[in-house]
């Protein structure tokens, strides 16, 4: 057992993120028991707490709720687009798991996110720049890394994008001009440019039309599986969910409600609140 | 009576009063200890609009001395209209001899271009700037941009001139092209050609920029590393003139102006106004020394 403990990739701990001022009892007087995330006392906004989970290299695990319930913040957090306001985070290949990436400097942060991080957003306006085309959004992520010749940067970027299937000759075009689908895999092709073990997936078909919504999961699935890259898939559509992750996380209020291997929380799950949302899955 | 003798001058020396002085040279010796770092400064009220060279005027009379001898151009020039107006004001202030001798100038005040004529280390380079923040054109908030420089987060500065390669084949900066200093800082050379760029670096003067209307002080000390932004395969270059000579002196290896005669006919005439005067008074002024330069011939 402890065996496979100790590979992990990313190991969260007490992750906690909270708005307001909070007193002593914040904690627990919020949660699913209260069907609420906002203390009575301080109304402070607890978006989430207590956060554990580990994540193992080429693992996809799915984080499921229903809006509000902290599933965008735990990745926005593990992303460094917010502070946490507790809690800890590992990750295997900065300083061999031994240093807490939460509590590093801007500087480190950064570094951490070029080389080791990808992030799809659901707005592709969020992970793009909307003024550079979209071979200059991926060469962002490279120049980044440290990558300063531009012929292997266009090179890269037109074989990202030839995977991605966005059409290479729309490569000195700016995404502006492109379909919501074609963002959205410019942002994945920025996302992965360089070959980060980590990818955290926000939310990425929410507002694609189905058959998009379709396109968009079977390249994320392609991309896994060829690249072995470990994904955090954050959705509130159960199919979604059913279709690309290993292991599913249920979450309401802040909290993790159930957790444990996506095909179990469908057939089977525990929490009435799984339930509910299984139940509710057309 | 009380005799009032503290006031018998209607301004103190070189105009500002001793304790803005004091403030605006420490600022300086702060931006010469962190080479290319913007500090922040008073920028006082001066008889002269901010944006129109007050930050080169706060930072010459700030450290402008009895024994001083002053040389200010505009464009290259001597003799234009910012630049006579500016050396009038100093010297009235400050009673300090003026020269248009590069050479003999210890203290140089400049608007848009170095001199063509070497500098040395008894001499102070100080330029107008009006735009101090490098990074403006890709990022507008201040905010961000002090956190870029302090975290080093140029990845946008150098997508921009990715994005200007793919739209048009080159980067296409002329005046102003972002430079990295000692390692560290982007710094807005202000906007000097690409054919000054390459003396800012290892230069033996001391350069020293005053942004008025930014409240912006920075410097490059002498023997400081001044590299142009490049990539390793799309590289910086000074302009070519294609082979065009100045018509007065047909020399070839200097910054070029583009004149239209009355009869339509074009020809160039070198931009730094004293090294003109030298040329064609048959003096022999000792040019920069740099790589660009000595692939050029005369």
């Amino acid at each position: 057992m402890s065996g496979k403990n100790d590979n992990w990739l990313l190991r969260v701990r007490n992750l906690t993120k909270i708005y307001g001022e909070p007193d002593e009892n914040t904690l627990n007087l919020t949660g699913p028991e209260y069907h609420s995330n906002i203390c009575p006392a301080t109304e402070s906004i607890v978006a989430c707490a207590d956060i554990n989970f580990d994540l193992y290299p080429g693992e996809v695990l799915g984080i499921v709720g229903e809006s509000g319930s902290g599933k965008s913040t735990v990745v926005k957090l593990l992303h460094f687009d917010m502070e946490a306001t507790g809690g800890s985070a590992w990750l295997r290949p900065y300083a061999n798991g031994h240093s807490n990436i939460l509590g590093e400097s801007g500087q480190k942060k950064r570094t951490i996110r070029n080389h080791l991080m990808g992030m799809v957003y659901q707005n592709p306006r969020d992970g793009l720049n909307f003024k550079f085309s979209s071979g200059g959004n991926i060469a962002e992520k490279l120049i980044m890394a440290g990558n300063f010749h531009v012929g292997n940067i266009r090179n890269r970027a037109s074989s990202l994008l030839e995977k991605t299937e966005v059409p290479v000759r729309r490569m000195d075009d700016q995404p502006s001009s492109f379909s919501g689908g074609m963002q959205q895999r410019v942002q994945i092709a920025k996302a992965i440019a360089n070959n980060p073990p980590l990818l955290f997936l926000d939310e990425v078909t929410t507002g694609l039309d189905v058959s998009v919504q379709a396109k968009v999961l079977d390249l994320i699935r392609e991309l896994q599986q060829d690249l072995g890259i470990a994904m955090i898939v954050v959705s509130h559509d159960l199919s979604v969910i059913r279709m690309l992750t290993d292991r599913t996380i249920v979450m309401k209020n802040g909290r993790i409600v159930e957790s444990g291997l996506t095909d179990q929380i469908l057939q089977d799950p525990q929490h009435a609140y799984s339930q509910l949302l299984v139940s509710s899955l057309l | 009576m009380i005799e009032n003798k503290k006031y018998t001058q209607k301004f103190n020396f070189a105009f500002i009063d001793e304790a803005t002085k004091k403030e605006i040279r420490r600022k300086l010796l702060k931006a010469v200890a962190i080479p290319g770092y913007q500090v922040p400064y008073s920028s006082p009220e001066m008889p002269v609009s901010r944006g129109w060279g007050t930050g080169g005027l706060h930072v010459t009379l700030a450290v402008i001395g009895r024994e001083d001898i002053f040389k200010i151009i505009d464009q290259g020039s001597d003799a234009s209209v910012n630049a006579c107006n500016l050396r009038e004001f100093v010297q009235r202030m400050t009673n300090c001899k003026t020269t248009f001798d590069t050479k003999e100038a210890t203290l140089i005040q400049t608007r848009h271009r170095i001199t063509e004529e070497e500098l040395t280390e008894n001499q102070l380079f100080i330029f107008q700037v009006p735009q101090p923040e490098p990074l403006r054109g890709v990022e507008r908030y201040e905010y961000k941009t002090r956190q870029m420089h302090g975290e080093a987060d140029y990845a946008k500065m150098w997508v921009s001139l990715y994005e200007s390669f793919v739209r048009y084949g080159d980067i296409m900066l002329g005046a102003g092209y972002p430079v990295k200093v000692n390692d560290r800082y982007i710094m807005a050379p202000s906007p000097i050609p690409r054919w000054d760029i390459p003396n800012l670096s290892h230069s033996k003067a001391l350069f020293l920029f005053g942004a008025g209307r930014e409240k912006r002080l920075y410097a490059v000390p002498p023997h400081t590393k001044v590299e142009p932004l490049e990539f390793e395969d799309l590289k910086f270059n000074i302009e070519g003139f294609q082979g065009s000579s100045c018509y007065k002196t047909g020399y070839k290896k200097a910054f070029l102006d583009e004149l239209y005669f009355d009869d339509g006919s074009k020809h160039h005439v070198i931009n730094d106004s004293n090294f003109l005067d030298k040329l064609s008074e048959k003096g022999r002024p000792t040019q920069h020394s740099n790589k660009y330069l000595n692939q050029l011939g005369s």
